[in-house]
């Protein structure tokens, strides 16, 4: 059974179709990546899975049971943790006092501050500082470490490197590691192509609300991923079922 | 010595201030909420702590165990009733709403007690009148002192909830950014809704102090509500030992102006509020000339 599996998944913002009955499933323990343009629905595909939208229709499951109807914070508790893109961060509070929240309110487990320190060992001089005067690393640093802390058996990570330097990205993607090694189911939200590519098992790519290309990450091609992100195929394959 | 005692009389007198300030403060600073009915609330909580030890010939301290509980109750059914649905239609809503919700509360004790002036003085005995002195000049009352304690205690105890329980940071977060708190397994809505409870809690000590030290009618909430406001906005709105220090500020006004006027009592607190709130505004202003004067200063040099 997978961890995590969408089912004709519809979303929509007021008028805005943002959604259009995606299902995808991810394996426990796989990784991976989704990618496409801006606008083409990744966050609000990840936001939905993490309760935060409430879905038009369609159905989000985990390990098989049906989530669609739970809000957001008792999912936590079924072990589903978002990154929300732009960190989000509790900024009047300290990076202890955000860790130890997620800790205290998430899902029972063997995360523990000390042990997100040692995974992000960035984090430890600034233990006790405000997030708000946080460099960008270290806040996305906090923001994984925060929903670690709730103990996910599915971890959404939307964005993780934009707006970050790429020595910051590579520190972060680094820390990351040795939780890709320990086999925590993750979905991924990436804009760089290279990094989404390496880091996964499988890509899926969207496009205007749509799955446009699915595939294991070792096999498919970048042209493949850059023709399906800017939906350039579309046309000619439109006018080859039109010939055919 | 006038001077010493007048001193020490407003800050004791400050310490009542920042008490009937906690819950306004507290819910400006936390939940974002201008609770117009502050006032009006800590009015209620007195005639409810009146009618127990009146019915039952109990001290106010004792009913309070009825009390708390209750008022706490009327907290979560105020967020969950009112604050919630008009914090989402915008945020000035809960202003207009809370406004109307201490007109219905005054008319309705009106309506109950009628006009008359109550007092929880004669139900604590000896406390209301007795004092400590500490000179052969300066007398501190006990009660005032008691106040005093009893608000540092409680700003005191708010300020390590915040700091170090998880309720506490759970308010914080919320307060901050509810969607992310749900994001990480708060429950933003029962969240603010302990908050109010919390809040109204500090409200009937308030209420009880209040009634306590002087009489109370059932239109005298916005007296308390312009006082409270007053301490919490000298303090910095939002800030909880700031709301003591701008008790304190308000206290001390009003002992050194009934010093330099027998009637300047109101006058020099209400004076020192908006000396205080335009020095403000004057010093952003300034400090923002100041640093707009030192780049272009640097672009021509």
């Amino acid at each position: 059974m997978s961890a995590l599996a969408v089912e004709g998944l519809d979303v929509r913002h007021g008028l805005l179709q943002a959604v259009h009955g995606v299902s995808l499933q991810v394996a426990e323990g796989e990784i991976v990546a989704l990618v496409g343009a801006n606008g083409a629905g990744k966050t609000t595909l990840l936001r939905t899975i993490a309760g935060a939208h409430a879905p038009y229709s369609g159905k989000v499951l985990l390990e098989g049971e049906d989530v669609t109807a739970v809000p957001a914070h008792k999912r936590v508790a079924k072990g589903v943790a978002l990154v929300p893109e732009g960190r989000k961060l509790f900024t009047a509070m300290t990076v202890d006092e955000n860790l130890r929240l997620a800790g205290a309110v998430g899902r029972k487990g063997d995360w523990t501050v000390d042990r997100v320190l040692e995974t992000f060992p960035m984090l430890k001089a600034r233990r006790h500082a405000r997030c708000g005067g946080l460099s960008g690393g270290e806040q996305q640093a906090t923001a994984i470490g925060r929903a670690l802390m709730t103990n996910p058996r599915v971890l959404l990570l939307d964005e993780v490197s934009l707006g970050l330097s790429p020595l910051a990205v590579d520190l972060v993607y680094a820390s990351l590691k040795g939780l890709i090694e320990s086999r925590t189911t993750i979905l991924l939200v990436e804009q760089d192509l290279t990094r989404a590519l390496g880091v996964s098992q499988r890509v899926i790519c969207m496009l205007e609300g749509r799955i446009v290309l699915e595939g294991a990450s070792r096999s498919v091609t970048r042209e493949q991923v850059t023709e399906a992100y800017f939906g350039l195929g579309r046309d000619h394959n439109a006018s080859a079922g039109k010939t055919s | 010595m006038t001077l010493l005692n007048a001193i020490i009389q407003g800050t004791l007198l400050g310490g009542y201030y920042a008490m009937i300030a906690v819950g306004l403060s507290f819910m400006v600073g936390v939940m974002r909420i201008i609770n117009l009915a502050h006032g009006s609330l800590a009015i209620f909580a007195a005639f409810f702590l009146l009618v127990l030890s009146q019915k039952f010939g109990i001290s106010p301290f004792l009913a309070l165990v009825v009390v708390l509980p209750a008022m706490a109750g009327i907290g979560w059914l105020l967020q969950r009733g009112i604050l919630e649905r008009s914090t989402r239609a915008g945020p000035l809503v809960p202003i207009l709403s809370t406004f109307g919700l201490a007109i219905v509360i005054d008319n309705l004790l009106f309506e109950q007690f009628g006009a008359n002036t109550q007092s929880l003085a004669p139900s604590i005995g000896s406390l209301s009148y007795d004092s400590w002195a500490l000179t052969d000049t300066i007398y501190v009352g006990k009660l005032a002192v008691l106040t005093f304690a009893a608000a540092v205690a409680l700003l005191g105890g708010l300020q390590l909830l915040l700091s170090y329980t998880t309720v506490g940071l759970a308010i914080r977060a919320t307060s901050e950014d509810p969607d992310t708190a749900e994001l990480i397994g708060v429950n933003a809505r029962a969240i603010n809704a302990t908050a109010a409870a919390i809040a109204l809690v500090t409200v009937a000590i308030a209420g009880m102090f209040l009634a306590m030290r002087a009489t109370f009618d059932p239109y005298a909430g916005s007296l308390q509500l312009i006082f409270a406001f007053e301490a919490a906005v000298i303090g910095g709105t939002g800030s909880l030992w700031g709301t003591l220090v701008g008790g304190i500020v308000l206290g001390l006004a009003q002992s050194m102006g009934a010093q330099i006027h027998p009637q300047g009592f109101l006058i020099a607190g209400h004076a020192v509020f908006l000396l205080i709130l335009f020095t403000r505004r004057f010093w952003t202003v300034q400090s923002f000339k100041l640093l707009a004067g030192m780049l272009v200063g640097s672009r021509t040099a």
